[in-house]
């Protein structure tokens, strides 16, 4: 893919720009209030989805708003994890770690089997969900840069074993030190917000006990964290386009380089890392209100690499469509949950489910060799001066474009995306 | 903020981490003898790491899951030699055990060098072709290791009519019974122990002739130090590359038998990845793509690893084990004998 890069601007191919091209020019050519307004009844479409119960769409097997709660997690753990992987390029294997830190944080304050809790102290007080999700960002961020100042000074494959390693050392932790977190038998009943009391919901509509759908506390996890994602995309789409995300994207692509026209990698490695750690944190302390529960296997190092999977099918890189892949990695397997048969097919709907690890790996594999830079690959733009030149060189480029095509354009062009992340090394 | 630091006092007044070195040094030579046999194994595991990380710059993640194939290849011989899971060990003598044995070690590495070649063929050849960056490699082998362990949870019973793979481990089959041999300071080895550590260092001894004393060898450690070089003096990099993995593989095989007769009810889908791990870890501390250092590095770190169980107890042995990566990876990055095959770490 790095080859073809820079010799496939020829005229030809850009006149037959791909749908995905066509939208991205349109979108990055409105004015960001519009961007607002015509994403809003996007947004709200989908937020729309537990309630409106499409056919088809929605999941048989299992509950379809706990199943876009869940996907909400995902996607912020995708988005947390895209920082560190796509933008800065640290592979992150342990990014489980995070979520488990943040899940235990939320837990430990707020789980009456907390050995914390016991002590007749301060530390016993109730916790409010709410007032601990800070303090669980906090910490994930203290751990991503406990973490971070040791290691990050390691590059590629190393760094990627180490933090596996660290993955697995904050399971085997949660799962030892008996007298700290609780050990294996997991902390439960933890706190979640109280909010909507009514009647037929006593404890509130986030409470795990409100199971009647279609307003479940599934669905408004599933809220509560679209609104989250969608702060914690401006923050971070505000970072990118800043001398942070420029620097991000330099340690990328060439980090002696970076090093030696000034920037201070090893600062914004950490920043990156510390980033990616909150964000998983957040997602983690969202975790552990939905599900009252928290269990050292529940963070296994096989989740890390769903995570990653999520983010290279979707595509290192490209904030949305890491959410994609967030999306496909929760919504396949409980797409086929509990179905006997799709469009009049007879499915064993179940035992494709049970095989998601499997599908997942071959679907690295194939994306690995004919498009790895993912489903939804990131397009890099000049990042210095914003959208507006992107847009205004894309323009002169397609009117460069549509002169050269009344000139006979030699065959051998090949189509490629144009400016999508190389291989550089 | 009194009442904070009191808090905290309470909770951590408990020792959480048992420390004894009193029980380190009651059952020093017993600890250091299972911590060879154990360390045998991850030697042999960590050539694999370490031969194709020294000829391709790459971590083969997926090569745990060649050591997990090589067991359930062990298991499928042993099967296919009649033998049926049973609680009591076939004691057939010592003549017939080493037959069935060495037929046992053959199926295993034959299973998990042709595995391993196939996974070249089939994952990493095509990305070499494109000259994928080495993320790209480190992505394949997940997703490769995802299908592999899949394979042997979903697909293998399916094709073997439940006999082989699945969710739970294989009954064990046992051939022979641990019979306590002789003793060295006050600690037994038994049979089984003293199998593992003589095979095993035959086996590393004879991989180290091979790569420093033939003509296979010597085409390994050409590409290793300079593939274009080398190609241009008539060296075939596809052919070494495959070699590589083969040695790998075969050696995951030996490894895998080893394992099974130390830990007979190790024989699961899941089983590859800590082991892999620690092999790699071994692979680092020895320094990578140094085959001899791989040697060492397993050896320390099974006997490590067993001192560190000692002291703190057993729950902490993989944390030991972890922990020893980071600081390896932390203070010397190219291991304890430097990475000789070639050049310095990029």
């Amino acid at each position: 893919m790095s080859s073809d890069v820079s010799t496939s601007t020829t005229a030809a191919d850009s006149l037959h720009l791909g749908l995905g091209d066509r939208l991205r020019m349109w979108w990055d050519a409105l004015p960001r209030h519009t961007q607002w307004l015509v994403g809003s009844p996007i947004i709200i479409f989908i937020a729309l989805l537990p309630v409106l119960r499409l056919p088809v769409i929605t999941t048989v097997g299992t509950d379809f708003g706990s199943v876009l709660a869940q996907f909400g997690m995902y996607a912020l753990l995708a988005i947390g994890l895209n920082v560190v992987v796509g933008q800065t390029g640290l592979l992150d294997l342990g990014y489980v770690g995070f979520y488990a830190i943040g899940a235990y944080t939320v837990g430990l304050l707020t789980s009456p089997d907390s050995p914390w809790n016991l002590t007749d102290d301060w530390l016993s007080t109730d916790w409010a969900w709410m007032a601990v999700v800070p303090i669980a960002i906090a910490v994930t961020a203290l751990s991503g840069l406990l973490l971070g100042s040791p290691t990050l000074r390691l590059r590629g494959d190393y760094l990627a074993i180490v933090t596996l390693g660290f993955g697995e050392i904050v399971r085997l932790l949660a799962d030892n030190l008996t007298e700290l977190t609780g050990g294996g038998r997991g902390l439960s009943q933890i706190a979640y917000p109280v909010a909507g009391v009514s009647e037929e919901r006593p404890n509130g509509v986030f409470s795990a006990g409100n199971t009647t759908p279609p307003l479940n506390s599934g669905a408004f996890w599933f809220w509560l964290s679209m609104v989250l994602i969608i702060i914690v995309l401006v923050i971070v789409g505000n970072l990118e386009r800043s001398r942070v995300g420029r620097s991000w994207v330099a340690i990328r692509e060439d980090e002696d380089a970076a090093e030696i026209m000034g920037v201070p990698t090893f600062k914004f490695k950490l920043w990156a890392f510390v980033i990616g750690a909150s964000i998983g944190g957040l997602s983690g302390a969202l975790y552990a209100g939905q599900v009252q529960f928290v269990v050292p296997s529940t963070f296994n190092v096989i989740n890390s690499m769903l995570f990653l999977c999520a983010v290279v099918l979707g595509g290192q890189g490209n904030k949305l469509g890491v959410i994609a892949g967030a999306f496909i990695i929760v919504y396949l397997p409980n797409f086929f949950l509990g179905r006997t048969q799709l469009f009049g097919i007879p499915i064993n709907g179940d035992e494709i489910a049970s095989y998601k690890y499997l599908f997942f790996g071959i679907a690295l594999m194939v994306l690995m060799i004919f498009r790895p830079q993912g489903l939804f690959p990131a397009r890099q733009k000049l990042l210095t001066y914003g959208r507006q030149v992107y847009v205004a060189s894309r323009r002169a480029y397609l009117a460069a474009a549509a002169l050269a095509a009344k000139t006979p354009v030699p065959a051998t062009a090949t189509p490629s995306g144009d400016d999508t992340k190389g291989g550089t090394r | 903020m009194s009442s904070v630091l009191h808090a905290g006092a309470q909770v951590l007044a408990d020792p959480m981490i048992g420390f004894d070195l009193g029980a380190l040094a009651r059952n020093f030579w017993a600890l250091t003898i299972d911590g060879l046999t154990y360390g045998s194994i991850y030697a042999l595991v960590a050539v694999g790491y370490t031969l194709v990380y020294g000829v391709l710059r790459l971590i083969n993640f997926a090569h745990s899951e060649i050591f997990m194939l090589g067991m359930f290849g062990v298991y499928g011989t042993l099967l296919l030699l009649g033998f049926t899971p049973s609680g009591n060990a076939y004691n057939e003598g010592i003549p017939m055990t080493i037959l069935y044995l060495g037929i046992a070690l053959i199926g295993g590495m034959i299973v998990a060098g042709g595995s391993a070649v196939g996974l070249e063929r089939v994952a990493y050849r095509p990305l070499r072709k494109r000259g994928a960056p080495s993320l790209v490699f480190l992505i394949t082998a997940i997703g490769a290791s995802f299908v592999i362990q899949e394979f042997v949870h979903f697909v293998l019973p399916k094709l073997t009519n439940g006999k082989l793979g699945g969710v739970n481990a294989q009954q064990p089959i046992r051939l022979v019974e641990p019979v306590d041999v002789f003793s060295i300071f006050g600690a037994t080895v038994t049979n089984i122990e003293i199998a593992i550590i003589v095979s095993a260092l035959v086996l590393a001894f004879i991989t180290d002739r091979f790569i420093n004393a033939t003509k296979f060898g010597r085409g390994i450690r050409a590409v290793a130090q300079d593939p274009v070089t080398a190609t241009l003096m008539g060296v075939s990099r596809e052919r070494v590359i495959m070699l590589t993995f083969l040695i790998g593989g075969v050696l995951a095989g030996a490894a895998a038998l080893f394992y099974t007769l130390r830990v007979p009810s190790g024989i699961i889908y899941s089983g590859g990845f800590i082991l892999g791990i620690k092999a790699f870890s071994a692979a680092v501390l020895g320094g990578i793509g140094n085959l001899r250092g791989a040697l060492l590095g397993g050896l320390l770190l099974g006997v490590m690893e067993l001192y560190g169980q000692a002291v703190f107890g057993t729950e902490w042995r993989d944390v030991v084990a972890f922990v020893l990566l980071v600081l390896v990876l932390m203070f010397r990055p190219t291991g304890i004998l430097g990475e000789s095959l070639g050049r310095a770490r990029a």
